[in-house]
């Protein structure tokens, strides 16, 4: 009775925050929660009258034969290694230029050229669609004429599964190296200028400055950058790869990641059973991932972690 | 002495090389584009795209402005999208950080852990699909294209490690004088949080305007297309591009495919190149705030 008084007392006392909260939690409740309860609809058989919660159950088939098709072994490792491609040559490229950044000597260059690199960011990936299209097309892309030019035979990127990780990687750091490299160069203009003061009068040269004092100081924002993209390992970045690849069969093998073939599954083929079985073991993945990763950094350094 | 200078010399110069060759990198497709789009598509047919028009022409901005219906309805789309979601979602987000921020709320760390948790855990696209298609109707509607992105835990967050910074003694001092927590909200703290508001305004805008896979889901009706989605349907769809440049008694074979596709590309990119420069420093105002903390 107490205790059910101390709640109503609270609830009216916090009215107003409640109120002004209310629009956020209900968003929060249909667009992120209840699609998380639809996750059943893995375990369901699916029927289009009957909707999520009203379709039979049936057990774990849609997943037998999401593992039974063979594919899902494909698309889980392209998944991953991609990430792991993009996250690793993305911290280097990006702390890299943001290292450079810092050590140009006209200010002018530095504003200049961080703008004409987070150029880039900006657009959307249907437009960096265009852009491939305008590279690569086999009789008019621009590669392929200066092939010519040299005397060189053109190529097919849409019949040559191998290229795909070069390019593929290529487009996902020249969309980020904008965003990457100025945010690390924040972190690196809030270091206190003493150190290097310091590091002057002890004779270090610029060498030594970078890796024993800019590089380390960066570690933090480095370890949380890093930490939100490890967490989404099994998520891929969907945009760049329906963009870029396209519906092209031949490329699937190389270049077919989870979200993807989720996509395909049902906007095309109006696969339920099989894409919500891939997006379930997807979710899970992705939380199980997180978790694990997350726990591995608070036992080592906790003000890193991400909760 | 003279070794310090050496070094440092020769860091410049490979910082200054790779910088520029970088850059360059960066805007070379923009520059391709922007001279595919004028070159004509005679000369594209036989030499390829180049950094230059070989033969200048304005045959493929003509195609698409002849009638510009679809393009403009289009552009309206986005429109609305951008500015109904950006000015709704930056309201929502400044309310609901301000009362993650105040200290008075007995609840707010699990809301600010209910919002968070959605960032760790998600229902999948086909629930989401299912759960938008089935129990809210969204097909074909525009709200399917501007509610989904109103709100984001990180941006809330952000905002709210940034009003950390106002002193809890202001918003207090009001509500000694009476003022209502809505009261304090609009008038002390969102002027307050201006900064804050222009770079989250930013990327969520951005957003909108980018934003085709909201439209991939659930758009079928054309008239309802926006900008990038319709960009991409043209680029993917031959049949596509002669309803994008509005000649439809015009049988496709005369329309200059080629170029037409890079004009349509050059339209839609256009706003954001020409708002960039003055915008970017509110997103990279947002870049240090978010990298505070996480």
């Amino acid at each position: 009775m107490v205790r059910k008084r101390n709640l109503l007392f609270y609830l009216v006392q916090n009215r107003p925050f409640l109120l002004m909260i209310l629009p956020a939690v209900l968003f929060f409740i249909l667009f992120s929660y209840l699609p998380m309860a639809g996750i059943i609809v893995a375990f369901k058989n699916f029927r289009f009258d009957r909707g999520i919660f009203g379709s039979d159950w049936n057990g774990i088939n849609n997943f037998r034969f999401l593992f039974l098709s063979g594919q899902i072994w494909n698309i889980f490792k392209n998944t991953f290694f991609y990430n792991v491609a993009f996250i690793v040559t993305g911290t280097v490229i990006q702390v890299g230029v943001a290292v450079l950044l810092s050590e140009l000597s006209s200010k002018f260059m530095s504003r200049f050229s961080q703008s004409l690199m987070f150029l880039p960011y900006f657009i959307s990936w249907v437009i960096v669609g265009a852009f491939f299209y305008n590279l690569f097309n086999f009789d008019y892309g621009l590669v392929n004429a200066v092939l010519k030019a040299l005397g060189l035979d053109p190529v097919d990127v849409y019949s040559s599964p191998g290229m795909w990780k070069y390019i593929l990687v290529f487009f996902n750091n020249w969309k980020w190296i904008g965003y990457g490299s100025v945010l690390y160069l924040g972190a690196i203009l809030s270091i206190d200028e003493e150190m290097y003061e310091a590091a002057d009068i002890d004779g270090a040269n610029v060498f030594q400055k970078i890796f024993r004092i800019t590089l380390p100081n960066i570690v933090p924002t480095v370890i949380i950058m890093v930490l939100l993209q490890v967490g989404n390992v099994f998520r891929g970045d969907f945009g760049m790869f329906y963009q870029l690849v396209g519906n092209n069969g031949n490329l699937y093998d190389a270049t077919d990641i989870i979200d993807t073939y989720v996509f395909r599954a049902l906007s095309q083929m109006g696969d339920i059973p099989m894409s919500s079985a891939a997006a379930c073991v997807q979710s899970v993945m992705c939380f199980l991932t997180i978790s694990v990763v997350n726990g591995i950094v608070r036992k080592f350094s906790k003000e890193n972690a991400l909760y | 002495m003279k070794a310090i200078r050496l070094d440092k010399l020769a860091l410049n110069i490979v910082a200054y090389a790779v910088i520029a060759i970088v850059a360059l990198l960066c805007v070379i497709p923009f520059i391709m584009v922007l001279a595919g789009s004028f070159t004509s598509e005679n000369a594209v047919m036989t030499n390829g795209y180049g950094l230059w028009p070989s033969v200048f022409s304005v045959e493929s901005y003509r195609a698409i402005l002849t009638d510009p219906t679809s393009l403009l309805k289009a552009y309206g789309v986005t429109l609305l999208i951008t500015i109904t979601g950006t000015v709704a979602g930056l309201f929502l987000t400044a309310m609901t950080a301000y009362v993650l921020y105040r200290k008075e709320f007995r609840y707010r760390n699990k809301f600010a852990f209910f919002f968070y948790f959605t960032t760790l855990f998600n229902g999948g696209l086909v629930a989401y699909y299912l759960i938008m298609l089935k129990y809210y109707h969204m097909k074909d509607s525009l709200l399917a294209l501007i509610v989904p992105l109103l709100l984001s835990p990180y941006y809330i967050l952000i905002m709210r490690n940034f009003l950390n910074a106002v002193p809890d003694a202001i918003p207090e001092s009001a509500k000694v004088d009476g003022a209502s927590e809505f009261t304090i909200f609009t008038r002390l703290c969102l002027p307050l949080m201006k900064p804050a508001l222009a770079s989250i305004g930013m990327f969520i805008a951005l957003g909108y305007w980018n934003d085709w896979y909201q439209a991939a889901l659930f758009i079928d009706d054309q008239n309802k297309f926006p900008l990038q989605y319709m960009l991409y349907k043209m680029i993917t769809n031959i049949e596509f591009l002669s309803y994008a440049a509005g000649n439809n008694g015009i049988p496709t074979v005369e329309l200059p495919h080629e170029t037409v596709k890079l004009a349509m590309t050059v339209v839609s990119i256009g706003p954001v190149v020409l708002v960039y420069p003055f915008v970017q420093k509110y997103f990279v105002k947002g870049l240090t705030v978010g990298a505070v903390k996480g």
